[in-house]
């Protein structure tokens, strides 16, 4: 019993990750129409920038808020440059140019940091927690973990529901025609999408990499699993974004912890084609209507 | 003027195809080029010769990189038919090589067949985990389908670790591939892996050019550029899809054995996302669809990363530090070529040609052009 | 210039379309301010298409559009739509994701904050039924509640100019003359300049102070309304009636 509470536990730590990467997939998926291949990648460089700045100056904060607002701007550079000239093309350009972006960016990470191995400060002790003699299986910094990516989703959810610049985010998500004759600057809206998900990237960059070593691929089976889960969800919805990432973790948790660590994967992809099977949009997306 | 019978009504399911040389044509139909099959395998012998006296020519570097390009062109020639014919993406078939990799090495370790039945063994495994997953896969569109081929990348080659007593874990499996007999004792072991796997493939590339040229070919191009119509004149989607799957995967499997006969092993390492990823770029920057365009981009796959290692060494840059730099350079290219060419470097050449000609270019690539 | 010349609007031989052959061939329209002029015509004469490249998302060829003495040609369309021509689309355009109440608030974004309380209080007045549907999503009003919700979306952004593509499609015969009368009432309460395209020619003359005609993509009849109702020959040929 203590076993499986432990593992609950361990499951929505990993799955607050998995529930940011899942979120700023969704993001960029509604605005835009494109699948960010790179964005573990991009997450995996920020943290770099960020671990040169603790490095240089002792500062871990001082790295958090740089990687983050890294994050922010690359994600907004990312689209102006990249993603603009393929936005209206077949949905195959954008796939070909994001994935030539993982590439890039895990190669120039290798370049300017080496592919080594280098180890990764976490924001707060990484000793588990435990009420009394009970192993609770997390850690403080699972908690902020769960706090950090919960107050980045509710405050960009807040942005979007309640303000002016969120009402034309959705609006130019929704129908960007339509939002143009209305005078909606959709180009900045775009452009202002990629960068709250970028930012949601960083985070997750910062939140996880702790636990693995920081190389060029450390985000690899992150991004593959914060795809997944962004798949069970649905890509049309944020609430099935991070729903999507909390029951995967926890699912992968389960599977980890009662038969292995070498089956996370299968399970992965086991849940993936159930969900997939059952509903082909995802868990919380509206059955989709047959165009004719 | 001689009448003809009128045309057979086509079985329920097949596209319909227009008669296109009507009534009175019987005697006056020009026969200047012969039967599709013919002039694939004449291309294919003629090929074959060339290469046969090439490789006598190159040093055994060369061989092994001829054997490795050859297992590349099999796996990215089927995946350029499942993307630029179906219309389907998969980010997932470097599992698929994984399954005719494995397959191939167990048969050899356990079973010592010969290596052509090893061979079609593997490529029959692929073809029936493409099968499986494709009918998983029938109903998933775009992004969907994307994904879970790419968790398929993953798990897959994952069951590699976890049962390592099956497949040797880390360290894999063994393949060794000898000089059969009648080649005498001297013949090289590398001219024999590159004439082994160019033969296969170019028997693969010839069957793909037919079923490209076949109905079924067609009929997945009606499915790729309009799904809805396609199913509305009576084509069974699900079924084409499968198909696609199943093609894509047996090509994709011959690959993987292929590549183990060249690598005399096979690990679960081999085959990671990265393959996968790999396969589709060679697929997109050759130009999808045609196999051309799969030996371009297999080509690029295989010979430019090294040259691109060894300039960077030259310069000065650490062994840490250089082997990313071709990384860096296969990423600019793809983001580059997709911004400058969307038609793939096949595509490009062509229309740059055409402009010399002043003719509008055949149009080879559908999707994925602007 | 004058506040009411500011909102003329003048199309001067544009050309423009898609692809090689242009659909417009040098059409010109003089549409003023307070009144409202009708664009009438077939299928493909090219209606449609002068109000995309009017409201900036076809780029002209040749031409000016001339809001006022300011030429828009070749402006995007929000840069377009925040110089005060608002475009109500074919096919309603309500944004069906959004309430009522966000669409109406996504329109009053054009104005400047201080105004846009009592000029949505203003729209909740004139159209009742949007204020009583104000927080339902805009995807389950009726096709004549969409109608009048995209009108009162771009009289929210406070327009020059009113560019209405076929308002009256897929409408109810009594719904459509509401929308008509919606349409009237504007002209005469505002000093807009309405631009109205219509396939059904009868009921836009009824309310039209001018009608143009296109025909393949050229002017072939320019005249006040009650004229052209009453040019048989005109009708017949190129209206249908």
């Amino acid at each position: 019993m203590v076993e499986f509470l432990e593992f609950t536990l361990e499951g929505l730590s990993a799955g607050m990750i998995y529930a940011a990467i899942a979120l700023s997939l969704v993001l960029i998926w509604r605005g835009t129409r494109v699948l960010n291949y790179a964005q573990g990648a991009l997450a995996m460089f920020t943290s770099y920038i960020a671990l040169e700045v603790i490095d240089r100056t002792g500062s871990y904060w001082l790295g958090f808020v740089v990687a983050i607002a890294a994050g922010l701007v690359i994600g907004a550079v990312v689209e102006r440059t990249v993603i603009r000239p393929v936005a209206n093309k077949p949905p195959l350009n954008a796939v070909i140019v994001t994935i030539g972006l993982l590439i890039g960016v895990e190669g120039l990470a290798g370049v300017l940091f080496t592919s080594n191995n280098r180890s990764f400060p976490p924001a707060f002790s990484i000793t588990g927690l435990s009420i009394g003699s009970v192993a609770l299986g997390i850690t403080r910094n699972d908690i902020f973990t769960a706090v950090a990516v919960l107050a980045a989703a509710g405050l960009i959810a807040v942005v979007f529901q309640y303000t002016s610049v969120g009402l034309r985010l959705r609006a130019t998500a929704f129908n960007a025609r339509v939002a143009r004759l209305l005078g909606v600057r959709v180009g900045r809206m775009l452009t202002l999408g990629w960068a709250l998900a970028g930012l949601l990237g960083a985070l997750a960059g910062m939140l996880v990499t702790p636990s693995t070593f920081l190389n060029p691929n450390s985000m690899d089976g992150i991004f593959v699993l914060g795809f997944t889960a962004a798949v069970i969800g649905g890509l049309e919805s944020p609430v099935g974004a991070v729903a999507g990432g909390l029951i995967l973790g926890v699912v992968l948790s389960y599977a980890a912890g009662y038969l292995g660590g070498e089956v996370v994967n299968l399970f992965g992809l086991a849940a993936l084609m159930l969900v997939l099977m059952l509903r082909p949009s995802g868990l919380f997306s509206a059955a989709p209507a047959r165009r004719v | 003027m001689a009448t003809t019978p009128a045309p057979e009504r086509p079985p329920a399911g097949d596209t319909v195809s227009l008669p296109l040389r009507a009534a009175g044509s019987a005697e006056g139909r020009p026969r200047r080029r012969p039967p599709t099959l013919v002039r694939h395998l004449g291309v294919a012998v003629l090929f074959a010769v060339l290469l046969m006296l090439a490789s006598a020519k190159l040093s055994a570097y060369r061989d092994y990189q001829l054997a490795e390009l050859a297992a590349f062109v099999v796996a990215v020639a089927g995946l350029t038919v499942l993307i630029g014919l179906s219309g389907q993406i998969s980010i997932g078939n470097g599992a698929f090589m994984a399954v005719g990799g494995y397959t191939g090495a167990l048969l050899f370790l356990h079973l010592q067949w010969p290596l052509v039945a090893i061979v079609l063994a593997a490529t029959a495994a692929a073809a029936v985990s493409g099968a499986v997953f494709g009918f998983a896969a029938a109903r998933l569109r775009g992004p969907y389908l994307a994904g879970a081929t790419l968790m398929l990348a993953v798990a897959l080659p994952s069951l590699a670790t976890r049962f390592q007593s099956v497949f040797g874990g880390d360290q894999g499996l063994g393949f060794y591939v000898n000089v059969p007999g009648f080649l005498g004792v001297n013949f090289s072991l590398s001219e024999w892996q590159a004439w082994f796997n160019c033969g296969i493939a170019l028997i693969a590339l010839v069957l793909l050019a037919n079923l490209i040229r076949s109905r079924v070919g067609r009929n997945w191009r009606a499915l790729r550029d309009d799904e809805v119509a396609a199913s509305l004149s009576g084509l069974n989607v699900a079924r084409l899809q499968v198909v696609a799957f199943v093609v894509s995967a047996a090509c994709a499997g011959a690959g993987g054995v292929l590549l183990a006969v060249v690598d005399g092993t096979v690990s679960a390492s081999v085959f990671a996302l990265g393959l996968s990823i790999q396969l589709l770029t060679a697929a997109v920057l050759g130009g999808l669809g045609t196999l051309t365009g799969a030996v371009w981009g297999s080509a690029l796959l295989v010979l430019v990363p090294t040259y691109l290692e060894n300039v960077a060494q030259s310069h000065g840059m650490t062994q840490g530090t250089s082997s990313s730099v071709p990384i860096v350079a296969y990423g600019v290219v793809l983001i580059a070529v997709m911004l400058l060419f969307p038609s793939g470097i096949q595509g490009g050449l062509l229309r740059l040609i055409a402009l010399g000609r002043r003719r509008p270019a055949r149009n080879q690539q559908e999707k994925g052009s602007s | 210039m004058s506040e009411r010349a500011r909102s003329d609007l003048a199309i001067d031989e544009v050309v423009a379309g898609y692809g090689a052959a242009p659909v417009l061939r040098g059409v010109s329209v003089t549409a003023r301010a307070g009144t409202i002029t009708a664009i009438l015509g077939a299928n493909g004469a090219g209606k449609t298409t002068l109000l995309r490249t009017v409201d900036g998302t076809i780029r002209p060829s040749r031409g000016r559009i001339l809001l006022g003495d300011l030429d828009m040609a070749g402006r995007r369309p929000e840069d377009v739509a925040r110089a005060g021509i608002s475009h109500v689309p074919e096919g309603q355009g309500v944004i069906t994701e959004l309430t009522v109440a966000e669409n109406l608030a996504l329109g009053l974004l054009l104005r400047p904050r201080a105004d846009r309380a009592a000029a949505l209080d203003e729209i909740y007045r004139r159209f009742a039924i949007l204020g009583d549907r104000r927080n339902r999503a805009a995807g389950t009003l009726s096709g004549g509640e969409r109608q009048m919700l995209v009108i009162a979306r771009a009289m929210a952004t406070s327009p020059r100019v009113l560019l209405l593509d076929e308002p009256s499609l897929g409408l109810a015969p009594k719904v459509v003359s509401g929308v008509l009368d919606l349409i009237r009432l504007l002209r005469d309460e505002s000093g807009l300049t309405i631009v109205l395209v219509e396939q059904n020619a009868r009921s836009a003359l009824a309310i039209a102070d001018t009608g143009i005609v296109l025909n393949l993509g050229s002017v072939v009849a320019s005249a006040p309304a009650a004229e052209l109702a009453r040019d048989d020959a005109l009708r017949r040929h190129y209206l249908g009636f």
